[in-house]
């Protein structure tokens, strides 16, 4: 295939197939917009969306049947989706190079851009977190929709922030016993975010939902992990604590998160104005969802983690604007859609105990096995990297670095291209696409 | 279980040689951890296990067919496949 053929053109250019970028994309192209999608996985939705990929697999209808609704008026507004893609570069204004299928690079040019990328979990190292079977709690969740059986195992689900629920309850239905959901939030520190759900009926719907789920299910509140045990190599518990008791629970699988990182990379990349959080950065947005960079916009988490609702709004008003149509009938629900964002990240803020659960031996950097000894040794992430390789290997700290700012309250490093390893031959087509076309 | 699945919804693939059978939309990372397969093993030699579940972390890599560095959370099972350990 002939590098230079592979160009192609969009009034508006989203970035993420989630909740808000299908949103957005549907918006701007129900009113005219040339609209594309590039997704990294395998089938839209994001990840609070993501489908299973088995048929055989039973899965709860009600989230699913507003995956489906969104998808279908993405079709019926004509915009085009590419999944399996992944933006690298950003070469010049208003052109971004991309990776198809790990394997061919593609080179989209736009008018306006939306980044809609999403949030990852962030991981925290303790004892044993390298173990297989210790996985993200969303990432267990993702596996079961991949195919993964967890009938008849134990989960130990642990970490904090509002998805281990919805995970503990997906597990549940998969057939898992959970034999423990540990939430490091105390008990108390729930009650505003408790009550402002009673006020809201779709939240408060699917805080229920869960919770007939969740019957039986044993729930600590203001209890951590602090080490995942092995017997023979293989997982065998993990042992949490309250700061003055600790247990060990016996378990097959350990699922845990300590609640969202934004996906920043790529609107820093852009050279968008972004706020630092105690755990990664934000991409800073007006009310219309503008990013500080003309013809970039930001919705959903990378602009602050606030779930599906703001994700939604966030994407419309995002679409309408780039159309050129008024958005301002949506802007008071986003507003308030945000105020609950900032509640969460009160109620789930991380306790300083979670700081200090790595010990010596513990890996911090899981691509390169630097361990928390020799990174604590060093002043920073720039140093970390150059002496023990931290943030070197493939997922280019997008773990360790929410980490290492949790831990050592590190500045996270800014971003280069290529966002993410790409074979040479896809590189040298880019840069044949830049000589050629530029 | 794969045994009483009707062989269209079935795929067969090779894990280190070995050949299993998973559900047809399995993906490559969702059949290692069935078979307690580990992906790779790190740099000091120990097993990883995919971690995040949704290609960000890379702890899933594999080699599959020959293609090293691949994210078996974002791969589905095709007939035939070879998935080997990374080391």
């Amino acid at each position: 295939m002939s590098a230079a053929n592979d160009i192609t053109h969009a009034d508006v250019l989203v970035v993420g197939a989630g909740p808000a970028g299908l949103a957005a994309a549907t918006a701007a192209a129900r009113h005219g917009c040339d609209v594309h999608v590039l997704d990294d996985n395998l089938a839209p939705g994001g990840q609070i969306w993501r489908a299973s990929s088995v048929a055989a697999n039973t899965q709860s209808t009600q989230p699913m049947s507003s995956r489906e609704k969104a998808i279908a008026a993405l079709h019926a507004s004509g915009a085009t989706l590419h999944c399996a893609t992944r933006v690298f570069a950003a070469p010049a204004n208003n052109v971004v190079d991309v990776l198809e299928q790990d394997e061919h690079g593609l080179r989209y040019t736009y008018r306006t851009l939306i980044v809609a990328t999403g949030a990852r979990e962030l991981m925290l190292p303790f004892p044993g977190w390298t173990l297989p079977g210790v996985l993200g709690a969303g990432g267990l969740q993702a596996l079961v929709r991949a195919g993964y059986s967890v009938a008849g195992k134990r989960v130990a689900v642990v970490g904090t922030g509002p998805l281990l629920i919805a995970v503990a309850a997906h597990l549940q239905e998969a057939g898992a016993r959970v034999v423990l959901l540990a939430e490091q939030a105390g008990l108390r520190t729930m009650l505003p975010l408790a009550a402002s759900m009673l006020l809201r009926f779709t939240k408060l719907r699917q805080g229920l939902h869960y919770a007939a789920r969740l019957r039986g299910t044993p729930v600590r509140m203001g209890w951590w992990p602090v080490e995942a045990i092995a017997d023979r190599g293989v997982l065998a518990g993990v042992r949490i604590t309250n700061g003055s008791e600790t247990r060990t629970i016996d378990c097959d699988l350990v699922a845990t998160g300590f609640h969202l990182v934004p996906n920043s990379e790529l609107a820093e990349l852009l050279g968008c104005a972004l706020a630092a959080t105690p755990v990664g950065r934000r991409v800073l947005v007006d009310t219309y969802q503008r990013t500080t960079r003309a013809d970039v916009f930001c919705v959903g988490e990378p602009t602050g983690i606030a779930g599906l609702d703001a994700a939604l709004l966030q994407g419309e008003i995002a679409g309408l604007t780039a159309a050129g149509q008024p958005s301002t009938h949506l802007h008071a629900r986003a507003a308030a859609e945000r105020a609950f964002g900032k509640m969460l990240d009160r109620t789930f803020r991380l306790r300083k105990a979670l700081r200090t659960l790595a010990a010596e031996d513990t890996i911090l950097c899981r691509c390169e096995d630097a361990s928390f000894a020799q990174v604590k040794a060093c002043a920073g992430w720039t140093e970390a990297k150059l002496q023990t390789r931290c943030g070197m290997g493939p997922c280019q700290g997008r773990i360790c670095g929410p980490a290492t700012r949790v831990v050592f309250g590190w500045e996270p490093a800014s971003v280069r291209p290529p966002l993410v390893p790409v074979p040479l031959h896809a590189l040298i087509s880019s840069t044949s696409h830049h000589e050629e076309n530029l | 279980m794969p045994e009483a699945m009707p062989e269209a919804q079935c795929v067969q693939i090779y894990l280190n040689g070995m050949p299993r059978q998973v559900a047809r939309g399995t993906s490559v990372a969702a059949a290692l951890l069935l078979h307690a397969v580990p992906c790779r093993e790190s740099v000091k030699g120990t097993p990883r296990a995919a971690l995040c579940g949704m290609g960000i972390c890379f702890e899933c890599r594999a080699v599959i067919n020959g293609v090293a560095h691949r994210r078996t959370c974002q791969i589905n099972c095709l007939d035939e496949m070879r998935v080997e350990t990374q080391r």
